[in-house]
């Protein structure tokens, strides 16, 4: 039994968890506030309108999740220039063979559960793995298509130059039937990417034990200690003090 | 309707003024159709000075794939001025529904106002296109109603396209759209065409259009779909006077419940008001009197493109084809999502039998590395 020992890796930056939590919960306040819009259940029955507001308070939520969820978006796409190379666009970058190899790795692997015959260590990755990037680019797509058809349903109750910035995406499609449809089928596609992401998240930490989950809170991960570069000395950056990263 | 020479001068003003209407009446009338223009009191100088000075607009109304109702609706517009006087005994040079001529002399009728106004005539057009089967589906006179609408659309000034059949296709364009009919806008593509949806649009919305082309000379305002601004740019559901209701989240369950009764929000048995643009809540139907949902009928979007394929009329669900009949968005999520829960059970336990070795590692090492701590 060969000793592995492991180094602890700062991979999500501080701005990379703080967009994932929030995207967390405007994700989960939309997708549930959307589906109570689309079928509201039938309560308060004995009140007067006058007395009751709560339609169109869903609504208010609704519509407050949506512009955060967007400009937390918008954030985190300006992050993805200035952040570290797990937070950077060059790491959902899909046309490198690369990405392309570690996919079929993770396909076989992971998702076939195969053995592989000679495993390479650099098959592991550190930040997200390719499929993880290629589920995240599809994500990012549907999250546009989920703004655009959003915002086009919302500009005629705004005055806001933003969501009028929208208001082209419901003459295109032909309506705003279809443009609804749309906007409804999306928030599905949202559910099944968080319950295959959520699934996938607790199967990789509960198999390499390497603080997958953890890793959103606190943002390290570890990291075998033979994927370092300098494997005699320090090799954590020399910006830092020298006593901080002495665990292996 | 009157000759060619006797009217050639006269100007619309005259033209009332000779029906028996006096002063008062043709200002009232002015008043009245400036608010449905949707312009402000201020702009009624400039409207009673186009009548007076225009002299009138040669109209041709061409019927196709329809039912009438823009017509019936038309002439039911509530003042006898529009549809009496401006439309039937001014302007409208052919419409083979209402005019007294048939047959051959309406044909004629029709020839000699293209050739004499030739780039100067209005086209309206009600109905939509058949263009399957090289059009045999609809045929005036014997000719396909692509080549009448062709012929016409040549020398016209602008297009008018009434109603939903014209603007979107209506029922008949409804999958699988046996007779392909087509809105005129993919067919004719080289003159301007208003759209006023609507099945039928409302009658003081297509006079105010008419009139508006008529004493302007201009479109009035569209959106980004063609349709005049004026009356399609806020939803059924914005001017609703039930509105109060859906904020207060009180909704009718089904047509004979307490909340029917009580004149709660229609959204849940299929109200299709949120989607739609028009202005049934502001102008109403029948001179004002009712509209859909004010007789307890949620709005089925009419007006709308596709209403016809865009789910049932009695339920509040997103339709899609080619995923079954009448399958909502809802049931493929949730049959998607248990199909999905389904395989990660699946994977979970496979993966546990498969992964079995690495992780029993994992736990021996854990389990080892527990006991030699020394503490």
């Amino acid at each position: 039994m060969k000793t592995r020992n492991y180094k602890r890796v700062y991979v999500w930056e501080l701005p990379v968890r703080i967009f994932h939590w929030i995207n967390v919960l405007a994700v989960t306040v939309l997708a549930v506030t959307g589906l109570i819009i689309s079928d509201p259940p039938a309560i308060l029955l004995n009140m007067d309108a006058s007395e009751s507001y709560w339609f169109g308070t869903v609504r208010f939520i609704h519509f407050t999740a949506a512009y955060i969820f967007f400009f937390n978006m918008i954030l985190r796409i300006y992050w993805s220039f200035v952040g570290n190379k797990y937070a950077s666009w060059r790491a959902f970058w899909p046309f490198t063979k690369k990405m392309w190899q570690n996919f079929l790795h993770v396909i076989k692997v992971d998702v076939f559960l195969q053995k592989e015959e000679k495993p390479d260590i650099k098959d592991e990755s550190i930040g997200h793995n390719s499929v993880a990037a290629i589920s995240y680019i599809a994500l990012f797509v549907i999250s546009l298509v989920q703004v655009f058809t959003g915002f086009a349903l919302y500009a005629d109750m705004s005055n806001w130059w933003l969501p009028q910035l929208f208001t082209w995406v419901v003459p295109l499609l032909g309506g705003d039937f279809i443009v609804r449809t749309i906007h409804h089928f999306s928030t599905w596609i949202f559910i099944l990417f968080v319950l295959i992401h959520v699934y996938l998240v607790f199967y990789h930490d509960w198999l390499e034990g390497k603080g997958e989950v953890s890793s959103m809170f606190g943002g390290y991960k570890f990291v075998d200690k033979d994927r370092l570069k300098d494997k005699t000395k320090e090799s954590v950056s020399e910006n830092l003090p020298k006593t901080t990263e002495q665990e292996s | 309707m009157a000759t060619k020479n006797e009217v050639k001068d006269k100007t619309y003003y005259e033209h009332i003024i000779d029906q028996g209407y006096s002063r008062r009446d043709f200002m009232k009338f002015v008043t009245y159709i400036t608010a449905y223009m949707g312009l402000e009191t201020s702009m009624l100088g400039q409207v009673a000075k186009a009548l007076e000075t225009t002299t009138r607009v040669p109209v041709i109304w061409e019927h196709f794939q329809e039912c009438t109702c823009c017509s019936e609706s038309f002439i039911r517009s509530d003042h006898p001025i529009v549809a009496d006087i401006i439309l039937d005994k001014i302007s409208l040079d052919y419409t083979l529904t209402l005019m007294a001529a048939s047959g051959h002399q309406a044909e004629a009728a029709k020839k000699a106002t293209m050739e004499k106004y030739n780039g100067e005539y209005i086209l309206c057009v009600e109905g939509s296109v058949p263009l399957g089967d090289d059009g045999n589906y609809c045929c005036i006179a014997g000719r396909s109603a692509k080549d009448v609408l062709e012929e016409s659309a040549a020398g016209a000034k602008a297009i008018i396209a009434w109603g939903s059949c014209a603007s979107n296709g209506c029922v008949q364009a409804a999958y699988p759209n046996p007779t392909d009919a087509t809105p005129i806008h993919k067919i004719i593509k080289n003159k301007p065409i208003i759209r006023v949806p609507g099945c039928p649009p409302i009658g003081e919305v297509m006079a105010g259009v008419i009139l508006h082309i008529i004493t302007f000379g201009k479109f009035p305002e569209l959106d980004g779909l063609g349709r005049p601004k004026a009356f399609y740019s806020k939803r059924v559901h914005d001017t609703c006077y039930r509105r109060p209701y859906y904020d207060a989240g009180l909704f009718v369950e089904s047509f004979d419940d307490e909340n029917a009764k009580k004149g709660y929000c229609l959204y849940k048995v299929g109200c299709k008001g949120p989607m739609t643009y028009n202005a049934c809540g502001t102008i109403k139907w029948n001179n004002g009197i009712s509209y859909p949902i004010q007789s307890g009928h949620g709005c089925f979007g009419c007006s709308e493109e596709n209403f016809w394929d865009n789910g049932p009329i009695y339920e509040r669900m997103t339709g899609l084809h080619g995923f079954g009949i009448e399958s909502s968005a809802d049931t493929i999520g949730k049959v998607a999502a248990g199909v999905l829960a389904g395989a990660i059970g699946v994977h979970a336990v496979s993966a546990a039998i498969t992964k079995r070795k690495e992780v029993s590692d994992h736990i021996a090492r854990g389990k080892k590395n527990e006991q030699t701590l020394d503490s």
